[in-house]
């Protein structure tokens, strides 16, 4: 069929001398349209890419010739291929009189360079001169390159210019150069914040063209600060009032709608002036009434603007007959066959729901046919909508629905975002704990246990061993039973996720034995199978022996004889001789503590503290008595590392009297090279990774310090990095806990982190809770039954939303206004049947007619409507020329000071000069080329 | 920002007119489109049993006949942080990505207005329409969005420089 299509087009082609392209040029589209592989493409724009360079090199180019290269450039970089060496004719291209080759040149650079390319300044000029242009062709299409390649250093030199144009007689200029401003102001705002005024006065022009263009520009600028656009809030509600009323010339229609997206622009802007703001809202009642009353549903873009009513009174703070209006339209949206319109109704559901949280009860069965069609689309939505409306009577329903549409798909990031909103959704509303460790959190892990932050798996440990902070012990150890024989189940599954493992490990060394249910060989038989099963994950692996050695110290303390299985015999042997210091570290812990006696192990471990507070006594007070004997028996006191810092050159020769006397002599001070050496300090500390003492204590302390001569820490940098291959990072992490906590708190390395983070999720938590809105009976009733209605049968359903439908039927416009299938007969709406109103789909043809003839019919009457617009204008403008006016005046006063000002801020001689460099490095000669290419610019 | 982007891609995948709103390298480009093309053109393929119905249509009314009600799935889809607004044309697909907060059926009616203006000017516009005058259909877009914003929807606007500048010639 294609293939038919190409030969007739080329017969046409042909008979028309190739619309004046050459026959290259038709070969290539036609190769490239006929590749029937992305490899035999490739190939093809490969070769193009060659014969171009060739090309290109070739003298006297003539111009015609020229954009059909340019244009075979641009194919290259649309079809993924770089076309970086060809950049430079096409920006030779922009200096072209020709006006089409001229518009093609901007049209390459700005699909080509980003705004900070190199080449841009070769433009900047052209830009310029083409502002100044008799022809407003030539303008505007300087204006539209403005709008892609101007960055924030080149604004000032072409700002005066565009603001001139504003004024501009040609009504496309006006429009062109209020987006240049627009961009601008997006760029570095405070290059346009004398220019706001402008924005204000050119919402006034009499061309609705400028008028819509400039509600752009506003847009941004309501959104950032709605306070000072107040007073235009009754200039917006005319200006929409005259467009719905046909004001606007017949060429802005489209399918029969007056200027249907400056009304959706129109209303975006309402809703941010009307949200919260009872006066600015109460303006606006009228003419989103009059909206919803005209719009025609039965055309998407009168859908489209209906939909963006009902967003807007979501902001805005309504009145009762428009919320009734809004969920008309919503109901009608759901009752639609079109998915579109569904995706937009259940859309609409969600923002109203905020504000009625009424409105769902009539549409839960549409809702739960929503979740259950096969579009996938279509299904996020209703998720995104049952997330909005989650409280803790559904919660179950819901969270279960999102964990088996979790599990169903692949896309990585909208996995994670279910599974973190699953784990919000579960902490806030879980009924029980029983649920929200077995259902969610195992169901979450198991499925999705690498996308989840790893706050939520500290979040479970923290919750199993604090059993959600009730004083009900018994309940507690339930809850721990449960977890552990779940995990224990869990555990044979292949290729759990590491975060999930940690868990499981973390649960099975506190509890796994706690309740005698399961035997301690039992327990930590599982554990080496899941450090064998995992052993490339280091982390898995210190949980699991970290675990173990809870069991064995459980098992000692309480005076059985411990049996060190086989396995975790020849596991603590492989990993007494790890390469991660951490494995190695822990295994000789456990090693040691198999040696102690149950008194000794009980203090270390003590049963069940994982989530007792351990106090850390940073002064190692306890130790004072030991000291205080020492120093009597002649030993030398301590000193601080801040006294040391000054001391180690001198410490050989110095008696210990001067350490009061910081000795800051000069020699440190001239040997100091302040940032390199402070870099590597830093560096090197972090690297301090042996938990040796001996070269702890001599290679630690001179780096730490600032003021170690030059030789010497040159020499230390150098074992360093030595010894920096070796080690890497995971050796930092073990120094920090081995050094951090004293040997026999050797708990702490495992659960110290949990206790952590414990402490600081539990804010989190706790502000969730008291958002949590109130939940009113009567909804949790709905929800009940709406989500509990998956499962009840259907004459529930039906007697439940039958109360609503014709009742609603009569409320609504009178159907007859609405043929086609938005508004099908009450009969049809029976649930039962789905698939039965589909029958009254829509007419393709009748939409084709339609179009046909809003197509046909733009030509005529513009003029007319253009007068009639004209003379509508002024009444538009009455509330706030004055003071635009007189506000005008000023700034235009104002500009040419500010713009001397600015000129100067441009770009510095040095980096000009560097920009001319890499220009005539790529073979452009400015002189020869454009004479005046540099002087303005660069000065 | 509204608009994003704006795709034309083939059934096959192969993109025909490519213009960005906000700067990616070439490389995030070509990876963004495939993953784009990808999704679309596999959710459209749960449509296939239309297709030769389309195929028939499109060969006696071009492409504006291509477009009917026939869209069984949503004509959106999400795409990391954006959503796709797309549309099928015969042959063509337009792709539109918008913000999150963009009106998606504003945007599909965008795509059918700028397919309608397409028609007025090439007259029963095909893909090799596109494909010969690329810079025609970028000069159209041109005028219809700036800076990622709808600034011009009437036709007569939007089509009278290019009209002006093919007189020239």
């Amino acid at each position: 069929m294609e293939q038919l299509k190409t030969i007739g087009r080329e017969l046409a082609m042909g008979s028309q001398g190739g619309f004046g392209q050459s026959k290259e040029f038709l070969d290539l589209v036609k190769s490239i349209g006929e590749a029937r592989s992305k490899a035999e493409e490739d190939r093809i724009v490969l070769s193009e890419i060659d014969i171009l360079k060739r090309k290109l090199l070739e003298p006297d180019i003539p111009k015609r010739k020229m954009k059909e290269y340019i244009i075979r450039l641009v194919y290259i970089e649309m079809l993924g291929h770089d076309a970086s060496f060809g950049y430079i004719h096409a920006v030779k291209m922009t200096h072209d009189d020709n006006l089409l080759l001229k518009r093609t040149g901007y049209l390459a650079v700005t699909l080509f360079l980003n705004e900070d390319h190199d080449l841009i300044i070769l433009i900047v000029n052209t830009i310029q001169k083409d502002l100044r242009s008799d022809n407003y062709l030539v303008v505007c299409a300087a204006l539209n390159a403005i709008c892609r390649l101007i960055n924030e250093e080149t604004i000032p030199a072409v700002l005066p210019q565009v603001v001139d144009l504003l004024n501009h007689h040609k009504e496309a200029v006006r429009k062109k150069a209020i987006m240049a401003l627009h961009r601008f102001h997006r760029k570095s705002p405070s290059s346009v914040s004398h220019l706001i005024s402008n924005f204000r006065k050119r919402l006034c022009d009499n061309d609705p063209g400028v008028m819509g263009a400039t509600l752009c520009p506003l847009f941004d600028l309501i959104t950032e600060d709605v306070a000072s656009y107040k007073d235009l809030v009754s200039s917006f509600v005319s200006i929409l009032k005259q467009v719905t009323e046909r004001r606007l010339p017949k060429s802005y229609d489209y399918h029969q709608m007056p200027a249907p997206f400056i009304q959706i622009k129109l209303l975006k802007i309402m809703a941010l002036l009307g949200s919260g703001d009872k006066s600015a809202s109460e303006i606006m009642y009228m003419v989103l009434g009059d909206l919803f009353r005209k719009c025609d549903s039965s055309t998407n873009i009168g859908n489209a603007i209906l939909y963006e009513c009902i967003r807007s009174i979501s902001c805005i703070i309504p009145s009762p007959k428009l919320l009734e209006a809004a969920a008309d339209a919503i109901s009608k949206f759901l009752k639609s066959d079109s998915h579109n319109l569904k995706y937009m109704g259940i859309d609409g559901l969600g923002r109203l729901i905020k504000i009625s949280p009424d409105i769902a009860e009539q549409h839960q069965l549409a809702v739960i046919d929503c979740l259950e069609d096969p579009d996938d689309t279509l299904k996020r939505k209703t998720f995104e909508l049952l997330y909005k409306m989650t409280k803790s009577s559904n919660v179950e329903v819901i969270v279960d629905r999102m964990i088996d549409y979790m599990i169903s798909i692949n896309d990585n990031h909208y996995k994670t975002e279910i599974a973190s909103r699953c784990v919000e959704l579960a902490e806030q509303f879980a009924p029980s704990n029983q649920w929200f460790i077995q259902v969610i959190m195992n169901k979450v892990f198991e499925h999705a246990g690498d996308l989840v932050n790893i706050k939520v798996a500290h979040n479970l440990m923290r919750l199993i061993a604090e059993g959600f902070g009730e004083d009900d012990d018994d309940a507690d150890s339930k809850l721990r039973l449960s977890a552990v024989e779940s995990y224990l189940q869990i555990m044979s599954e292949p290729k759990l996720p590491s975060l999930f493992l940690q868990v499981i490990s973390w649960v099975l060394g506190e509890y796994g034995t706690a309740d005698g249910k399961y035997s301690a060989s039992y327990i930590s038989g599982k554990l080496c199978d899941v450090a064998d099963a995992y052993s490339s994950d280091e982390t898995v692996k210190g949980y699991a022996v970290s675990a173990l050695m809870k069991i064995y110290a459980f098992e000692i303390a309480s005076g059985r004889k411990v049996d060190v299985l086989p396995e975790c015999q020849s596991l603590i042997e492989e990993l007494l001789a790890s390469h991660s210091t951490d494995l190695q570290q822990r295994a000789y812990e456990l090693q040691a503590l198999l040696a102690l006696d149950a008194r000794a192990v009980e203090s270390i471990l003590p049963l069940d503290a994982s989530c007792e507070d351990i106090e850390v006594d940073k002064d190692l007070s306890f130790l004072n008595g030991y000291i205080q004997q020492a120093i009597e028996s002649g030993a030398q006191p301590y000193i601080s590392e801040r006294e040391r810092s000054g001391m180690l050159e001198t410490t050989d020769y110095h008696s210990q009297d001067h350490h009061e006397v910081p000795s800051h002599a000069l020699r440190f001070e001239a040997y100091e090279r302040p940032k390199p050496s402070s870099l590597r300090t830093q560096a090197s500390t972090e690297l301090v990774p042996v938990p040796e003492p001996s070269y702890y204590s001599e290679a630690h302390q001179p780096i730490s310090t600032s003021s170690v001569s030059e030789r010497e820490s040159s020499e230390i940098k150098l074992r360093l990095d030595g010894v920096k291959q070796k080690w890497g990072r995971p050796s930092y992490q073990s120094s920090t806990s081995a050094s951090s906590t004293p040997p026999q708190a050797a708990n702490g390395t495992s659960s110290h982190p949990d206790v952590g983070v414990g402490s600081s999720s539990l804010k989190p938590r706790s502000s969730y809770e008291s958002k949590k809105p109130e939940i009113d009976p009567e909804k949790q009733r709905l929800a009940a039954s709406l989500f509990g209605g998956s499962s009840s049968s259907r004459s529930d359903r039906k007697s439940s939303s039958g109360g609503h439908k014709p009742a609603k039927g009569t409320a609504s416009k009178p159907p007859k206004e609405n043929p086609i299938p938005v508004q099908p007969p009450p009969d049809l709406l029976d649930f039962g049947e789905p698939t039965a109103t589909s029958v009254t789909a829509t007419d393709p043809f009748k939409e084709l007619e339609g179009l046909m003839d809003s197509s046909s019919q733009d030509g005529g009457s513009t003029d007319v409507m253009g007068v009639l617009y004209s003379d509508a204008a002024p009444v538009t403008t009455t509330t706030s020329v004055d003071s635009l006016l007189s506000e005008l005046s000023d700034s235009s006063k104002g500009n040419p000071g500010t713009y001397q000002s600015q000129t100067s801020k441009g770009p510095n001689s040095q980096e000009a000069l560097e920009k001319d460099a890499l220009v005539r490095q790529m073979g452009v000669n400015p002189t020869s080329q454009n004479p005046t290419l540099f002087k303005d610019l660069l000065g | 920002m509204g608009i994003r982007f704006i795709l034309m891609v083939n059934k096959q995948g192969q993109t025909r007119l490519a213009q960005y709103y906000e700067w990616l390298t070439l490389e995030e480009r070509r990876a963004l489109e495939g993953e784009i093309v990808r999704k679309c053109l596999a959710r459209n393929d749960q449509q296939i049993r239309f297709e030769l119905m389309f195929e028939f249509l499109c060969s006696y009314a071009g492409v504006l006949a291509g477009w009917l009600a026939l869209n069984e799935q949503c004509s959106f889809v999400e795409h990391r942080n954006y959503k796709i607004v797309y549309r099928r044309y015969a042959s063509l697909f337009f792709m539109v990505g918008v913000d999150d907060d963009e009106n998606e059926l504003a945007i599909l009616e965008f795509i059918h207005l700028l397919v309608e203006t397409m028609d007025k000017h090439f007259g029963n516009v095909c893909e090799l329409d596109i494909m010969f005058h690329l810079e025609k259909a970028h000069f159209m877009l041109e005028e219809m969005v700036m800076n990622g914003c709808i600034v011009e929807t009437s036709k007569a606007n939007i089509l009278s420089p290019i009209q002006l500048m093919d007189k020239a010639h």
